[in-house]
């Protein structure tokens, strides 16, 4: 039996073929390494993301987050659910925090459930996979398996919104949280605590629909990490690592820069510490490559 | 309305009332004690993106600006960074308000028509909705044809190199168009949500009746 | 004078006896101070020590005793000798303490401590011990003018302590303005409803009281005499006339509100349905005896939506109304608007505010009007128009910048006009002019004082009673009379009470000092009072005028009658009176002439000047040992003499240290002014008037402006006081040595 075992809801951007797929892989590799067993919550659905705001309604929008909440109950009893990403952790977590507190939304999502053969009888924990790292596992246990430290490498931690607010993790200050720092620390790499665009919204879905307002704010989390002198920028959620990384190009041709900075996923930071290969941490999923990251995964490991 | 009911209407209760009723979290309105840290902290706000931050949003509503206020862009630039949620003195939730007003115009067809966020967050619900799982290049391709086929084109040119990047690095897959990833049970899906709208739409009619 | 005889007792203790040669400063006392007797100690103020200075005045007839050793401030208790006259010499936080231990240092700094034991020598052979105030009186009873919260709270905590109170209220009731209330902010958990005045309570409570004697419908015909020994004449409606024996006075005459009729533009005494916050009380208890729906005057319908409107006629910058903020107003808007809300939710609730003050537990009773559905508008009323049953209030809007945002149809209008204080008599007013348009002066006196220097207690600004606000409140300028709750700065309920409970303490603490003889504040204890030597006097009127205390009247020929209890013992009459007739028995013009002529004066040849810093004894000469004990160096060129004020500075020092040969001199005082800091309110500003003129003085001695410096100085200058005097001695090396040396 594994150390640790969870019932994972990996969203849809983690989906083979899709935005976030590197990140799946990564935090495949990571959780073999550290011998924690995630089973994926069978037919799961879409958490509805804060996006979905102008359609989904209150009562929709929950009961879709309450459908993977009775699906675990039902096949995964007893296990507390995890997300790696953002959105689904915070959609989810909502989603229980409203349930909790509100008699009607309760009864009213239970009977719409209904309709899918589904019911809710207790309440899930919702767990990010950092906290499920920090908080369950901690820093000493992770560092243990640490075998090629990404020595010198100096990266910005990029906390970015959903996963620092409005619940944060580990009872982290919103306004300053460490523990992407220490992660970064953890693998054996420099962090850059004072990088003071750690929390600054990379404007979300505005991305797609406002991208000049978006990238005008991800202009400002990328200057400032090269003005801290980061090789590369390292975050804990999907929309960020996506924005951050894929409108590098676009913002050059507005701006005038000349961005061409990596953005990872811790997963994939930990995975090549753990001695994983750029395969096994998906580095061939980068739309900048992480060619310092890409050398450190082809040399052999310290044993 | 008469333009002198209209002005009668003005800092009475009325519209406050309404939105109490009619919008998620929004009896929280009235707590708003108008100190403005919610726009000092709106990073979309610092671009003067917002005709009427969030405080003066709430203040709106209580001097009875119902049109001001529901045919605003203001609510749609949202980003749902969350930074006015936690740095509220009165803990009011207002990224929920934000999207609630939003929410409320949208349904009573208030909102602005061709807003690129209310267009592109309808948008996103279906195409998650419709198989329980975000289908992302459908989801893009829907936005840039907004306006239309020749626009479309235009739009997804701009972003040739942002989608070509992507799938070189195998996180889009042209093949989504056909198909792609979905749930089993999607007939238990759509009629969960029909019963959940079902019932929302109960609850605020007979909140307007009183 | 009787025999005298000094002695001289140099302490080795607190590195003193390394810092400096002890024996030449005993020898220093015997030569120059010409004391009979010196000695050194190694720890003088060890049981050892004060058993050999008391041995010295039982067995060897020790009158007069000079201690070299701390400063005046420390070890008080050891060096407690009553029956002496005590002199101190500031060798350690005075010498050792602000100078550096070096051997290039030990010079100058044995100097500076061989002057100071001169000049305590000097001073000491000047003083007498202080034999106290005989003219007392023991009259234990408080009097409380003004039968509101304030006052019968005041007179229940005088009660419960044990002594006596004659209360005198003018109207037929006690209560006050609480009592026209209809409920009260609340005080206690959970914050979030209009509570009970619990007026009836304090009421009963005073009138159940045989320790408190209550006169209705009365007032203070004549109020005579001192703390201890006051004899006051009650005026009673039938026109009969009271006399009480009286110790101490709290005076808690309250307030009226600001006169909504002066608002017009506001819609002040233009409709009936535009009231102020009193009217709305009288409208709740109103509709409290009836069916509870608070109804508009004009038609009696009910109320469907009222406006209140904060700062009414205050925070005015332009001088028309009230200039500040009366503190309580916007939470009464508050409480009054749950009035409505409590009764009827429906009814629309609207403050309009310019910043909503709501301190402490108030934030709480805030949110909860916000829950209970009451609006809160930020803007500013330009005007209301009544028409007909119901009002138009137009506004600007400040959040949403609409200079033209109007309420129409509102049914009552709150103004929420503020407190103005019920002060009796400005006594510094120019006499009544009677211009047009001018705010009245209130004609009323409320203690009928029958001091010289006028009928009430003076006023600091708006009309609110002078009180210290920074260290002492409570205290007026006139000693053993309080002044409590909303006379002295607008207040709540909450706050009037803890003002009557202090002030209830404080005249308890004046009175019985008066009975010792001894001085109130902030010489708490000190039995010296002004003598005068009434044969050299010129009848010239200065003492009576400047008194910050109003202590000295004048009798039928225009002599000086002082009368010790009022007296707080600052000396500004002494420093005041041009022909030097005024003195203390340990403070006089000579103790402090003696020190300042003791001091050696090197020829201008030593490049050693001399710099005389008097410096007040509240403030700059707490900095100064504060300054010590920090060890933070000053010029070894300065001798500092303590002063009780800078108002008792007598310009003769003045000339005296220049004539001399000193270099400079400088005097440090607290500040003065509307803001001022001096401990007797106005000694420092009527020192600095007198100093304003020494330039003539300068000038007919042919000596430069720089050789004196008037310096404000708080306790908290610490080490500012350092670089002050540093500086002010680079200047003088700049300007040259004094041409006074050597004659």
């Amino acid at each position: 039996m594994a150390k640790h075992e969870y019932a994972f809801y990996p969203g849809c951007s983690s989906q083979k073929g899709a935005s976030a797929s590197n990140y799946l892989t990564s935090v495949e590799s990571m959780c073999k390494t550290l011998d924690v067993k995630l089973t994926e919550i069978p037919d799961w659905n879409c958490c509805g993301a804060s996006i979905g705001y102008a359609e989904a309604g209150e009562l929709p929008r929950h009961v879709m987050n309450a459908r993977n909440f009775a699906l675990s109950e039902k096949n995964l009893p007893g296990q507390e659910i995890v997300a790696t990403c953002a959105a689904c952790w915070l959609g989810a977590r909502e989603t229980r925090e409203r349930l909790t507190h509100s008699d009607t939304l309760m009864a009213d999502t239970r009977e719409a459930l209904k309709e899918a053969g589904l019911t809710i009888n207790e309440m899930p924990n919702i767990r990010h996979m950092v906290e499920v790292l920090i908080e369950d596992l901690g820093f000493d246990e992770m560092k243990k398996h640490v075998v090629r430290p990404l020595e010198g490498v100096k990266i910005a931690g990029y906390v970015g919104c959903q996963t620092n607010r409005p619940f944060g993790v580990d009872g982290e200050s919103f306004e300053n949280p460490q523990y992407l720092d220490r992660m970064v620390e953890m693998v054996g790499a420099e962090s850059i605590p004072e990088y003071e665009q750690k929390v600054t919204c990379c404007g979300g879905a505005l991305a797609f629909s406002e991208p000049e307002k978006a990238q005008a704010q991800i202009k400002d989390i990328v200057e400032s990490a090269y003005d801290h002198g980061a090789e590369m920028i390292v975050t804990p959620c999907p929309l960020c690592q996506a924005n951050v990384e894929i409108y590098q190009g676009q913002i050059n041709k507005t701006y005038g820069t000349k961005f061409n900075i990596p953005v990872m996923y811790y997963s994939q930071l930990m995975v090549v510490a753990y001695g994983g290969s750029a395969k096994d941490a998906a580095l061939n999923g980068q739309m900048i490559k992480a060619r310092r990251l890409e050398e450190i995964a082809a040399k052999p490991v310290k044993r | 309305m008469s333009a002198n009911t209209a002005l009668a209407e003005k800092y009475r209760n009325n519209f406050l009332k309404e939105i109490e009723e009619q919008v998620e979290m929004g009896d929280w309105v009235k707590m708003c004690m108008q100190c403005g840290v919610c726009s000092g902290s709106c990073p979309t706000n610092f671009q003067s993106a917002w005709e009427h931050p969030p405080q003066e949003l709430f203040m709106m509503i209580r001097a009875g600006k119902r049109d001001e206020v529901l045919t605003s862009t203001s609510m749609w630039n949202c980003t749902s960074c969350y930074n006015c949620i936690v740095r509220c003195p009165r803990k009011l939730p207002i990224t929920h308000i934000m999207h609630g007003i939003a929410e409320y115009a949208h349904r009573i067809g208030l909102a602005p028509k061709m807003q690129a966020t209310r267009f592109f967050s309808g948008l996103f619900w279906k195409n998650a909705t419709k198989t329980g799982r975000v289908n992302e290049l459908k989801l893009s391709m829907g936005l840039y044809f907004k306006n239309g086929f020749g626009s479309g084109v235009k739009e997804g040119m701009k972003m040739k190199d942002v989608a070509i990047g992507l799938v070189l690095a195998k996180r889009l897959n042209p093949l989504e168009l056909f198909g792609g990833h979905k749930c089993k049970d999607q007939k238990g899906i759509q009629a969960m949500l029909k019963k959940a709208y079902e019932i929302e739409r109960s609850r605020k009619a007979a909140k307007m009746a009183g | 004078m009787a025999d005298i005889k000094v002695a001289a007792y140099i302490c080795k203790g607190c590195g003193l006896g390394e810092r400096l040669d002890a024996d030449a400063l005993v020898k220093i006392a015997q030569k120059d101070g010409k004391v009979p007797l010196a000695k050194s100690h190694d720890f003088l103020c060890n049981a050892d020590g004060v058993a050999m200075i008391k041995n010295d005045i039982a067995n060897e007839g020790v009158t007069h005793i000079m201690i070299g050793a701390c400063s005046r401030r420390a070890k008080t208790e050891a060096f407690f000798f009553p029956e002496n006259a005590v002199a101190r010499a500031n060798l350690r936080e005075g010498v050792i303490w602000i100078r550096p231990d070096t051997d290039e240092a030990r010079e100058t700094t044995q100097e500076m401590a061989e002057d100071y034991i001169r000049m305590g020598c000097a001073e000491v052979k000047a003083m007498t011990a202080p034999a106290g105030n005989a003219v007392t009186g023991s009259s234990k009873t408080l009097l409380v003018v003004g039968g509101g919260v304030t006052g019968m709270t005041t007179a229940i905590e005088a009660s419960k302590t044990g002594y006596p109170v004659v209360l005198v209220e003018k109207s037929g009731a006690l209560g006050g303005w609480a009592a026209k209330l209809y409920k009260r902010v609340p005080v206690h958990e959970p914050y979030k409803s209009p509570a009970d005045t619990g007026v009836g309570e304090l009421i009963s409570q005073v009138l159940g009281d045989s320790n408190i004697k209550v006169y209705l419908n009365a007032t203070v015909a004549k109020t005579d005499g001192a703390p201890g020994r006051f004899i006051v004449d009650i005026a009673t409606e039938s026109g009969a006339t009271h006399t009480e024996d009286i110790g101490a006075i709290v005076q808690a005459s309250g307030f009226d509100l600001y006169d909504m009729n002066k608002l017009p533009e506001l819609g002040g005494g233009k409709s009936a349905n535009v009231v102020d916050q009193a009217g709305l009380e009288a409208l709740a208890v109103a509709a409290a005896a009836g069916d509870g729906v608070i109804r508009r005057p004009s038609d009696n319908q009910p109320v469907k939506s009222v406006v209140f409107v904060q700062c009414a006629g205050q925070r005015d910058p332009s001088g028309t109304h009230l200039a500040y903020c009366s503190g309580y107003c916007c939470n009464t808007s508050i409480k009054q608007a749950m009035y409505f809300k409590d009764a009827n939710p429906s009814v629309d609730t609207t403050i309009i505010y310019t910043d909503l003050r709501t301190p402490g537990n108030g934030e709480d009773f805030y949110r909860s009007a916000q829950e209970k559905g009451v609006i809160f508008t930020k803007g500013k009323v330009a005007e209301v128009v009544p028409g007909g049953n119901t009002s138009t209030v137009k506004f600007h809007d400040l959040i949403l910048d609409d200079k033209d945002a109007a309420m129409l149809d509102v049914d009552l209008v709150v103004l929420a006009t503020g407190q103005v204080p019920n002060s009796g008599i400005n006594i510094d007013a120019p006499a009544a002019t009677a211009e047009e348009g001018v705010v009245e002066v209130k004609p009323i006196s409320i203690l009928n004082l029958t001091y010289r220097q006028g009928k009430d207690v003076p006023q600091l600004k708006q009309g609110f009673t002078d009180s210290h606000f920074i260290c002492f409140p409570y205290e007026t300028r006139r000693t053993g009379i309080y002044t409590a709750g909303p006379v002295r700065r607008p207040m709540d309920i909450a706050q009037a009470r803890e003002d009557a409970t202090g002030a209830a303490l404080k005249s308890i603490q004046a009175l019985e000092n008066a009975e010792l003889g001894r001085a109130a504040h902030p010489r708490s204890g000190d039995l010296s009072f002004p003598k005068v030597r009434l044969e050299g006097c010129t009848q010239c009127k200065r003492c009576t005028v400047e008194c910050p205390f109003g202590a000295i009247d004048e009798d039928e020929k225009r002599f000086p009658v002082f009368n010790e209890s009022r007296c707080r013992r600052c000396g500004t009459c002494m420093g005041a009176c041009p022909v030097r007739v005024i003195s203390f028995e340990n403070y006089s013009v000579n103790t402090v002439g003696a020190q300042i002529k003791a001091v050696d004066i090197p020829d201008e040849f030593s490049e050693k000047p001399r710099i005389l810093i008097l410096a007040c004894e509240n403030d700059a000469y707490p900095a100064l040992d504060m300054a010590g004990m920090g060890r933070n160096e000053y010029s070894a060129f300065v001798r500092i003499i303590p002063i009780r004020c800078l108002g008792s500075v007598n310009t003769i020092w003045i000339t005296d240290a220049l004539n001399a040969g000193y270099d400079g001199v400088m005097l440090m005082g607290c500040k003065s002014g509307d803001e001022y800091q001096c401990h007797f309110v106005k000694g420092s500003e009527l020192g600095r008037v007198r100093m304003s003129k020494i330039d003539d003085t300068l000038k007919t001695l042919n000596l430069e402006s720089e050789r004196v410096r008037d310096l404000e100085v708080a306790i908290t200058d610490i080490e500012r006081v350092p670089e002050m005097i540093n500086k002010y001695a680079a200047e003088l090396v700049a300007v040259g040595p004094s041409p006074f040396k050597g004659f």
